[in-house]
């Protein structure tokens, strides 16, 4: 019984990796084929780093990752205080709107946004969808999320702490960044991070909100698609694979260091 | 925490304005579009009209149930598998589940595309061992294939994380009073994971009854899902667009999502007092 159920894992782990196995080995293809496999070469890899639309895309992608997490990160941040000190219908209300992002499938949040650029900027002569557009989109999308990792810390906070700092004189200001800030960072960081990675992987809102000036490496890779087979892709592939489990390993060593830390502690005071 | 007064006020300003203006009102012009004409003129033709679509959307809703529940009787063996690991292989294993859906979901489906092929790796393979070789690709097959592939991981993630949460002793307390595995399975593991069921299948299904870039890549223009449709309205080519259809389309996409998570949230919410009255 032990037996089956490793195998069947084992079986669904190929699963999952054997489609990645085979783009990581066909970017090493010294033909443009996607059977037949010829020599070891390194040539889509230097193709790729040729490819200024490949390039600038990517580009395009990281600097709206960037303004769009940081700017939802600020926004929510102060949306979530706000938020946390309401009540009844207004909180149930404001919940509500945060959440239509959220539920709705990408498909209808990208359309919905397009409808509304399409209905007032390009009723502005000279206004186009582009960069500014894509931005917005990806602000509107992210706020949501940064409010849902800050909303528990600050429900988890005791209020006692800021009202003593105003007690003991200081100024409303002061105190949120020096008492609230410091608490509720965590869920700050966290936000902060998830819009990041949620902005970097979109494809539908960018797609449909992008126009043709500001289009974002997805946007690059699905009309890579749909023309003539190009190792390139996998070589773009491998690469990001490699980007994400490196990634994903120092977070993971970074955790069980912090919690081997945290256990020691414990210890400590044991 | 409760900041209280007027600067609460002030904080939430800009997110107020900013929700209005780009969730709101969007919304508000959808469905404006979806009831009037080209000319701004009230009509419920666009309505009418989605009754030409009935078959897509019966198409789109049997290939995303298809899926989900492929995804579902596939991920919760895996996940209690691992739940069963020790702490430190759990992490890894957990790891290497989020590692796939950390890569953007066009690569991954590109990826099948690459395999599934007429001249493709599985043929190949196939003819290599003196089979025939037989068409996959643009299929209702492979387009199911590409959404349980690419929306796996989102069904593990939260079974695993419920069942880790079952506490060991309950099963030991059903196992001393005489329980046997299939009865543990049914009366206790499974009516406490139906929260972690409840969201993998919301997390499958509404991106994969929503999707357009599957059917397009794996379908070969061949399955046309109500995403497609929706999408062919908005960026099609300059004949074939019409906002007001689209919007009408995208409005009765959101109805129906609406729909299935309130029933989904709502069998939760029974079958989880059910499942406490059970260990209780």
């Amino acid at each position: 019984m032990k037996f089956l159920s490793r195998l069947y894992t084992f079986l669904v782990f190929g699963f999952l990796y054997a489609p990645i196995a085979v783009m990581v080995v066909y970017s090493f293809n010294s033909e443009k084929s996607r059977t037949n496999f010829g020599t070891f070469s390194l040539r889509w890899y230097i193709e790729l780093f040729s490819d200024s639309v490949i390039l600038k895309s990517l580009y395009i992608s990281l600097v709206v990752a960037v303004l769009s997490a940081l700017i939802a990160t600020v926004i929510g941040t102060f949306a979530a205080v706000g938020i946390d000190g309401m009540k009844g219908a207004m909180k149930k209300a404001y919940l509500t709107v945060n959440n239509i992002p959220v539920v709705n499938p990408d498909i209808v949040t990208a359309i919905s946004m397009m409808v509304l650029f399409v209905f007032f900027i390009t009723r502005i002569n000279g206004l186009n969808m582009g960069f500014g557009t894509l931005l917005i989109a990806h602000i509107t999308f992210n706020i949501p999320y940064v409010i849902l990792s800050v909303l528990p810390k600050l429900r988890g906070m005791d209020s006692n702490i800021y009202h003593a700092a105003l007690d003991l004189g200081c100024p409303p200001t002061k105190s949120f960044i020096k008492v609230v800030i410091p608490e509720i960072l965590p869920g700050i960081i966290t936000g902060f991070i998830m819009a990041f990675t949620l902005s970097l992987d979109d494809f539908v809102i960018s797609y449909f909100n992008s126009g043709s000036t500001a289009q974002t490496l997805p946007v690059t890779i699905y009309s890579m698609t749909k023309r003539p087979y190009s190792p390139k892709i996998n070589a773009l592939s491998t690469l990001l694979f490699i980007s994400v489990m490196l990634l994903l390993v120092v977070v993971n060593a970074r955790q069980s260091a912090g919690e081997k830390r945290g256990s020691d502690k414990r210890k400590g005071v044991r | 925490m409760n900041s209280g007064g007027v600067g609460k006020r002030l904080t939430i300003a800009p997110y107020t304005l900013w929700m209005s203006v780009f969730v709101v009102v969007p919304i508000a012009l959808v469905i404006y579009y979806a009831f009037t004409d080209g000319h701004g003129r009230l009509t419920l033709e666009n309505m009418k009209s989605i009754a030409d679509y009935g078959k897509t959307f019966f198409m789109s809703i049997k290939l995303a149930l298809f899926s989900t529940a492929i995804c579902l009787l596939a991920a919760y063996p895996v996940a209690y598998g691992i739940s069963r690991f020790e702490a430190r292989r759990q992490q890894t294993t957990i790891m290497l589940v989020m590692l796939p859906m950390w890569m953007n979901f066009l690569i991954r489906t590109y990826a099948w595309m690459t395999i599934l092929e007429g001249n493709g790796l599985i043929n190949r393979l196939v003819r290599a061992f003196g089979g025939e070789g037989f068409s996959i690709i643009n299929t209702n097959g492979a387009v199911v294939l590409g959404m349980v592939y690419n929306f796996l991981p989102y069904m593990i993630l939260p079974i695993y994380t419920v069942l880790t949460k079952i506490d060991k002793s309950t099963i030991e307390a059903a196992q001393d009073l005489g329980a046997n595995k299939a009865s543990i399975f049914r009366r206790v593991l499974l009516p406490m994971s139906v929260p972690g069921i409840i969201s993998g299948i919301t997390m499958v299904f509404v991106p994969a009854v929503s999707t357009f870039v599957i059917s397009k890549l794996l379908g070969g223009g061949k399955t046309f899902l109500i995403g497609d449709i929706i999408e062919n309205y908005f960026l099609g080519n300059t004949g074939s667009v019409d906002y007001n259809i689209g919007a009408a389309l995208s409005l009765v996409l959101m109805a129906l999502i609406l729909i299935s998570t309130t029933v989904m949230n709502h069998f939760d919410k029974d079958m989880g007092e059910g499942g406490g009255g059970i260990v209780g």
